[in-house]
């Protein structure tokens, strides 16, 4: 057991916990944030994605003790009002049907803009195809991340 | 022990939690997006009171309306649909309707079970009956209060009027009176050309906590002082657990007991819902997730294979033999076997005699292998058992039934279990059996405490109630004109046939021939999306495309030819199907994906299947790019009726879709001394982002015929479309599934 203090959603957490827990789990069992989903554990699936600084990670493969101070994003934290232009037009573009694997399009699809505001179809694709959806969301994932880009650029 | 401070503060994680877990959080959200803050605000105001009208709806003194969602959803989008049909009715402005997940209640709302593509179906009366009913209790309050007759009273959205006096009130202060009113004997519903709601497209009514990640799931619940419990089950089909050591992890950090637990006793008659499934396990229980998946990992147990036993069902009993099986033998088996076990299930006209006159006869055989459900949410479940009651919560698609399995299990009566249903991340079939149900509340009693029952992803994929492995050999005889004579289908599977004998093309031919035949294995086997269908559809739909290619015909309008012949002058009564509805998705399909037209560029497949109560026709348009498929567009029409939700509707069947070519070209669980050889997404392949279609384009048939299923339909036929479109493509005729597997480019 080690002590940690995490920088979560621009606030500070501290945790008590085996220094090798993924933050997958510091998450969801002991922050009780649990908007970041266990879908595969093996960084197969996206499930688990949230950022650290501006770059889309898997916790489930971040041991706990790698984080240091380096600022975590999880979905919940996202934005204030759940009005971030990629969470906007999710919800606009109705993309989900059981929505599990949701949060990790979402924390991806949002580092990608960040990254790349007008990314292509073909950038798209390389990016998002780490993460599975059981459901076969994927032409609604794609409509509406081009549809955040527009958003984000007329903003 | 793990200690939590967080300078978040507790407080805010206990407030943030409670404000999801009512309405008022969704009504928010969900207002901001569409109204302004002004508007939101005002409709923000939760009633003081609520009069429950009806166990389908309750009506807030201000107007607000709270509509349960009977039914479980596992993405198929009910838990918004099923409520536009309640809200129809009782003739309210959707954005005053709150929805919320009604609990397993068998003696307000029928079936709830998710399975079959029947919620909507079986739902349609009952929901419509919940709605009228309540609109009219409220008209007859007004009635009252204003001293006129009930017939004079018309509603709007949630507005009371009567024309003659001008007088309005709105259904909050009817409410409390109309409670009072008599329920009525009989109630009008609306005409289609009436309905406001349905038939419009209404936003997820979760959205907005999907989109920022609030608990909805079952692994996302949480009881103060919960423990977490994984289980260790055979690696093997065939083996069961012979000894294990449990002192060494028992003495891990966090882990709380280690135990073995008979999920279901040799006295136990299971039902349906229970499955034949490993009945011994072992347990591991601890505080948090991560500690008991390590002690899981360090736990040494040893398996033995077991010898042939029967499984006691209600009325029955399966016969679950030994041995350890190995994919080749299962192909073995599904070459062979066939010719030593197929019985007739249907035969029309004298089609032996057509077989041995034929100037020419096209035979060829397909398979598929077995497929996990792999839904994204894996297996889970919660459970708080006392001595005297039994609280469960999670994600099953049969609560009725697994209530029943509960109570035997724990000899509590049936009224003492309380199933409550989260969300869940995906069903496709594997929910509908529970014996995950049956685990929590065995490792809650055992520890006396609130259980939350996980499973490893490794754990769902290999201890799975799979999709089982099927064969169809197909068989025309023609004339020396090229016409058709005869049609034969033999299938079978281990341990179920997929044969639907009565379906198209039966009915169009006048001397048919089915033949089916299974044989037995103990790999845990059940229904995946579209039970049956979801091989045998495809098999069909590319041997007609090869029947079509031989008689030199479009395939498009062979099928409209025979469809003409099982319409007008059908052989056979049996026939399941109506030959015009058939016919018109496949019109549709022609029409919209301009199948006449050019075509440069693109090879297309057609197919098209009915199962479920509904229709679906499908043409995939394929390119080669660096050699590789690549598909740019698939055009659906689909004839379900009346179309409740019309985005939502598109979604599933772009869901369908994109699941169904998945599962064709890249999916299989396979066995190796009962071993099953995929347990992660890194050797069980699921389609990705980059390999779906480009587009998908759904156009539904339009009519008033009551709604019929649409969760699975959408999903057989395109696995055809898939195989003919890439023979179109590539010159190469693909017969076995996964198309992309190794045994599949063998040949
Ligand atoms: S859970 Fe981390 S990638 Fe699947
Ligand atoms: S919406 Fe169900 S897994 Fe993506």
């Amino acid at each position: 057991m080690a002590t940690y203090n995490l920088n979560i959603n621009g606030k500070s957490a501290q945790v008590d916990v085996d220094p090798a827990t993924p933050l997958l789990w510091v998450l969801r069992d002991h922050l009780k944030l649990v908007g970041t989903k266990y879908g595969c554990g093996i960084a197969q699936c996206g499930a688990c994605t949230v950022h650290i600084g501006d770059g889309a990670v898997r916790s489930c493969q971040i041991p706990v003790s790698s984080v240091g101070e380096q600022p975590i994003t999880t979905i919940e934290g996202l934005s204030e009002n759940g009005d971030h232009p990629v969470q906007q037009a999710w919800m606009e573009v109705d993309v989900y049907q059981c929505g599990y694997c949701q949060a990790g399009q979402i924390m991806q699809a949002s580092a990608l803009l960040k990254n790349n505001p007008n990314p292509s179809d073909e950038e798209i694709e390389a990016t998002m195809s780490g993460n599975i959806c059981r459901c076969g969301t994927y032409t609604r994932i794609r409509k509406a991340i081009r549809l955040a880009a527009e958003k984000s650029q007329n903003s | 022990m793990t200690l939590i401070r967080t300078k978040i503060g507790r407080r805010s994680f206990i407030k943030s939690s409670a404000l999801a877990g009512g309405g008022l959080m969704l009504g928010f959200s969900w207002l901001a997006a569409c109204k302004t803050e002004a508007e939101a605000e005002a409709i923000l105001q939760m009633p003081d009171e609520w009069f429950e009208i009806n166990g389908f709806l309750k009506i807030g003194d201000n107007g607000v309306v709270t509509i349960m969602s009977p039914n479980p959803e596992i993405g198929q989008n009910v838990k918004t649909s099923m409520p536009m049909i309640v809200a129809e009715e009782l003739d309210v402005d959707w954005n005053n309707v709150i929805v919320e997940q009604a609990p397993l209640n068998t003696e307000v709302f029928t079936r709830q079970l998710a399975g079959g593509s029947q919620s909507i179906r079986q739902g349609w009366q009952s929901l419509r009956m919940a709605g009228a009913t309540a609109r009219q209790m409220l008209i007859g309050a007004a009635a009252q209060a204003w001293g006129v007759p009930a017939e004079v009273i018309t509603t709007n959205a949630g507005q009371l009027k009567h024309e003659g006096s001008g007088k309005t009130a709105g259904y909050g202060e009817m409410a409390a009176a109309a409670v009072n009113v008599e329920v009525p004997e009989e109630v009008k519903l609306k005409e289609v050309s009436e309905f406001k709601i349905i038939g419009t497209s209404r936003k997820n009514v979760d959205g907005p906590k999907i989109v920022t990640g609030q608990p909805l799931y079952g692994l996302d619940y949480h009881e103060e002082g919960m423990l977490i419990a994984m289980i260790e089950h055979p690696p093997a089909f065939g083996m069961k657990l012979k000894s294990f050591d449990g002192e060494a992890v028992k003495a891990m950090p966090g882990i709380k007991d280690v135990f073995s637990m008979e999920v279901y006793p040799d006295d136990y008659t299971k039902i349906w819902s229970d499955a034949t499934v490993f009945d011994e396990l072992v347990v591991v229980v601890g505080t948090s997730t991560w500690e008991v998946m390590n002690a899981k990992k360090a736990l040494k147990a040893q398996w033995e294979p077991f010898g042939e036993y029967k499984d006691a069902y209600e009325g029955r009993e399966q016969v679950v033999p030994a041995g350890l099986e190995n994919t080749t033998e299962h192909y073995n088996k599904l070459e062979t076997m066939g010719a030593k076990l197929a019985k007739v299930v249907r035969k029309d006209g004298d089609p032996e005699a057509a077989f041995k006159n034929a100037a020419k006869v096209l035979e060829r055989t397909y398979t598929c292998p077995y497929l996990a459900h792999n839904t994204m949410e894996p297996m889970n479940f919660f459970a708080h058992v006392t001595d005297n009651d039994a609280k469960l919560v999670g994600p099953i698609q049969t609560p009725e039934f697994m209530e029943k399995s509960v109570s035997q299990r724990l000899g509590l009566p049936l009224e003492k279990i309380d199933i409550q249903m989260t969300r869940q991340g995906g069903g496709f079939g594997r929910r509908l059996y529970g014996h995950f149900l049956v685990e929590a509340a065995v490792i809650s009693k055992k520890m006396n405490a609130p259980v939350k029952l996980v499973y490893t992803r490794e754990d769902d994929m290999s201890y799975g109630v799979y999709r089982p492995t099927y064969v169809a050999t197909y068989k025309a005889a023609f004339d020396e004109n090229n016409n058709l004579t005869a049609f034969h289908v033999r299938a079978g599977g281990i341990p179920e046939s997929p044969i639907y004998e009565n379906r198209f093309p039966a009915g169009a031919i006048d001397n048919y021939l089915a033949e089916s035949w299974e044989v037995g294995s103990n790999i845990s086997t059940g229904a995946f999306r579209a039970p049956r269908s979801n091989f045998i559809a495809g098999a069909e739909q590319a041997f007609l495309d090869e029947v079509a290619e031989e008689m030199g015909k479009d395939p498009i309008d062979m099928r409209l030819e025979w469809l003409g012949k099982a319409a007008n002058n059908p052989v056979g009564e049996k026939n399941d199907y109506d030959a015009s509805r058939y016919a018109g998705v496949l019109k549709l399909v022609k029409e919209k994906s301009n199948w006449s037209g050019d075509q440069s560029g693109q090879h297309r497949g057609v197919s098209a299947y009915y199962c479920h109560n509904s229709y679906v026709a499908q043409v995939l348009d394929m390119s080669m790019q660096s050699g590789k498929p690549v598909i740019d567009k698939v055009t659906c029409a689909i004839d379900c009726g009346i179309v409740v939700n019309p985005d939502a509707a598109v979604n599933m069947a772009e869901g369908g879709i994109v699941d169904g070519i998945g599962h064709a070209m890249y999916s299989e669980m396979t066995f190796k001394e009962g071993e099953p050889q995929q347990s992660n997404f890194d050797r069980y392949r699921l389609i990705r982002h980059n390999e779906a279609p480009k587009a998908i384009d759904v156009h539904f048939v339009e009519n008033e015929i009551d709604p019929t299923g649409l969760g699975e339909p959408p999903f057989p036929p395109i696995m055809g479309a898939v195989a003919n479109a890439l023979y179109r493509a590539t010159g190469q005729r693909h017969y076995h599934q996964p198309f992309m597997g190794e045994r599949a480019l063998k040949g």
